[in-house]
């Protein structure tokens, strides 16, 4: 009898713990601190350490690989999220959901060092600007080795003509498989139409046998250590590229490629607005924009770091794309469920052959 | 003769075993030591990524905690389950082996399901953090302590600890003179396995972590996206020379203590 006394006992006293130690953790946290989730080695940790010295707003800073588990992660709500910084299309699924708030960007103070530009290419996923503002951006397209290709490389076709059979690496990711068929057959890579899904799954497994490999990361390695000649790459990573290997070029294609974007944008759960706004305004202003910038080395949106940079990285076709490169260049969009599914067949399909 | 093939073949065999378990590592230890980013480019040698690596706050305080973490949830862990042992060793037998099969699911059980199950209770009763990981962590912890601590008590001679009280020792003071001695082998193995259970896990941390908390696991896995920074070479680097030397003593000090006893 005395030890079951003491063991309810016992028991009573860890879960009224449990429920105190919760009550006060709770108060605690809701005031002066946000919580930012981006997506990992991307951004300059100084910034965040920076911004608290400024502002004596603590940052809880958590990190993510793709758009999908970024997704995946907030949705179970397990942590409240106030700031996060993703990619195109799954900002515009954010939206759709109505899981964001409206940020005052208007009452930004550094909000003109974004160039007006991008703002518009912003606006077609966030119609109006109200819900994102742009962090840094960049292309997908060709990088090969200049000994090895002769003739100038500026369309999708080289891919294409089986001349370089056996040295062809493509990206292992199904939207960017398909998106370099649809250019190169003059659709649109956010298309819906199964024909033409049709159409570039058969130029791809025509293609197939030419292919060395469909790969991710690796393949900027697989170009610099000269055992492929070409391949299909994002700008950033041919930026590195060209840093190890001088013989390399990045090209982005006439037919027009992926232009993507990644924002910030802030949650429904963010309860302090003000402190939100000021952390997206310090990463547009001209000094932090730029150590971002050095530390990350994507295409950056800021017109004041734009500016400052060398001229032979202004030249740069990774960094800083042409103007009229870009012209046929699109952002790619959510999809519709069942375009989802026949991609992914598709895909399937592909890599089993 | 067909001994000397036999003898060629199994020794060729563990070679190539231990060739295809330890040619990575290798690499990796080179690459630590290579000044060029790249994988495939020897730039020449350089400690450069040992600098960066301690300088970089983010990584120590990855390291920090993991250590911390596999420390402390080790112990918890390794004096819940000690005394857990114990107490099912006394069970009567029905009881005895359904504990004990009971205790036993967590480790069979695949980590991405503990983690997810764990997230969802801790959602509902505290704010994720370092101490939602350490319960977890403590959690998964106990079934290992008792794998380790329970042949012990099987093998131990309960007659010693009788003979102890009859001699008039209190319960507490013969449990400290008697059973633990006897015990401290599997308590000792049960902490180390419980130290690497934590130090290595991913799936549950990753579930169970609030915002801003990092081990080295989740750490790592975050920056795969941009590629796998060399420092990263030069951590795992250490870790392994680490683990090496608390092999290298774990396996020659106990065998030195002997030598010393047998003179």
């Amino acid at each position: 009898m005395k030890k079951r006394l003491i063991s309810a006992l016992l028991a009573g006293c860890v879960l009224i713990s449990f429920l105190s130690g919760c009550g006060k953790s709770q108060t605690k946290e809701s005031k002066n601190s946000l919580t930012l989730f981006n997506y990992g080695e991307y951004i300059d940790p100084d910034v965040l350490d920076q911004f608290t010295e400024e502002t004596g707003i603590e940052i809880k800073y958590e990190e993510a690989l793709t758009p999908e588990e970024m997704y995946t992660k907030y949705k179970s709500g397990a942590i409240k999220y106030d700031l996060m910084c993703t990619s195109d299309y799954m900002i515009q699924k954010l939206i759709s959901e109505e899981e964001l708030q409206k940020i005052d960007i208007n009452s930004m103070q550094y909000k003109d060092n974004i160039d007006k530009k991008y703002w518009d290419l912003s606006a077609e996923i966030d119609p109006g600007n109200q819900y994102s503002v742009p962090y840094f951006w960049g292309t997908l397209g060709i990088l090969y080795n200049t000994k090895k290709v002769k003739e100038p490389v500026d369309s999708w076709e080289v891919l294409f003509h089986h001349e370089y059979s056996g040295e062809i690496i493509m990206q292992n990711s199904i939207r960017d498989s398909y998106l370099v068929a649809l250019k190169y057959l003059g659709y649109s890579l956010n298309t819906e139409n199964e024909s033409e899904l049709r159409e570039a799954q058969d130029l791809l497994l025509k293609q197939k046998k030419d292919v060395q490999a469909y790969l991710v990361d690796e393949a900027r390695d697989e170009i610099v250590a000269e055992n492929a000649i070409m391949a299909v790459i994002y700008s950033g990573e041919a930026y590195l590229a060209e840093e190890y290997n001088p013989d390399l070029a990045y090209v982005i294609p006439k037919e027009g490629s992926n232009l993507w974007l990644d924002s910030w944008c802030v949650t429904k759960y963010c309860e302090n607005m003000d402190a939100a706004q000021q952390f997206l305004d310090f990463l547009c202003r001209a000094d932090i924009a730029q150590k971002n910038f050095d530390y990350i080395y994507y295409s950056t949106p800021n017109k004041a770091v734009i500016d400052s940079l060398s001229e032979e990285d202004k030249s740069n076709e990774a960094l800083v794309p042409a103007e009229d490169a870009t012209a046929n260049c699109e952002i790619s969009k959510m999809q519709s469920a069942e375009t989802t599914k026949l991609m992914n067949m598709l895909w399937k399909e592909l890599k089993a052959e | 003769m067909v001994d000397k093939i036999k003898n060629f073949l199994s020794r060729f065999y563990i070679g190539i075993i231990l060739f295809f378990l330890y040619v990575p590592i290798f690499v990796m230890i080179v690459l630590s030591f290579n000044s060029s980013r790249s994988r495939v480019i020897w730039g020449g040698f350089t400690l450069d990524w040992y600098r960066t690596l301690f300088s970089s706050s983010e990584v120590m305080q990855a390291l920090s905690t993991t250590m911390i973490l596999a420390f402390t949830s080790a112990i918890i862990a390794t004096v819940i389950g000690t005394v857990g042992a114990i107490g099912i060793s006394a069970m009567r037998e029905r009881n005895y082996k359904i504990v004990l099969a009971f205790t036993n699911i967590p480790m069979l059980n695949a980590d991405i399901v503990t983690g997810i199950a764990l997230m969802l209770w801790f959602v509902r009763f505290m704010p994720l953090g370092f101490g939602s990981v350490l319960i977890a962590h403590i959690t998964f912890n106990i079934p290992y302590v008792i794998l380790c601590v329970m042949p012990k008590i099987k093998q131990m001679n309960l007659s010693i600890y009788e003979a102890a009280r009859d001699l008039g020792a209190n319960s507490i003071y013969a449990f400290v003179k008697i059973t633990l001695p006897q015990l401290m082998s599997g308590i000792m193995a049960g902490f180390f396995m419980a130290f690497t259970m934590s130090m290595d896990d991913f799936a549950i941390t990753y579930f169970t972590k609030g915002a801003g908390v990092n081990t080295l696991s989740t750490m790592i896995y975050s920056q795969i996206r941009k590629g796998i920074k060399p420092e990263m070479y030069a951590l795992s680097t250490i870790i392994f020379a680490f683990v090496f030397l608390i092999l290298l003593a774990v396996n020659y000090v106990p065998k030195m203590k002997n030598a010393r006893k047998c003179k």
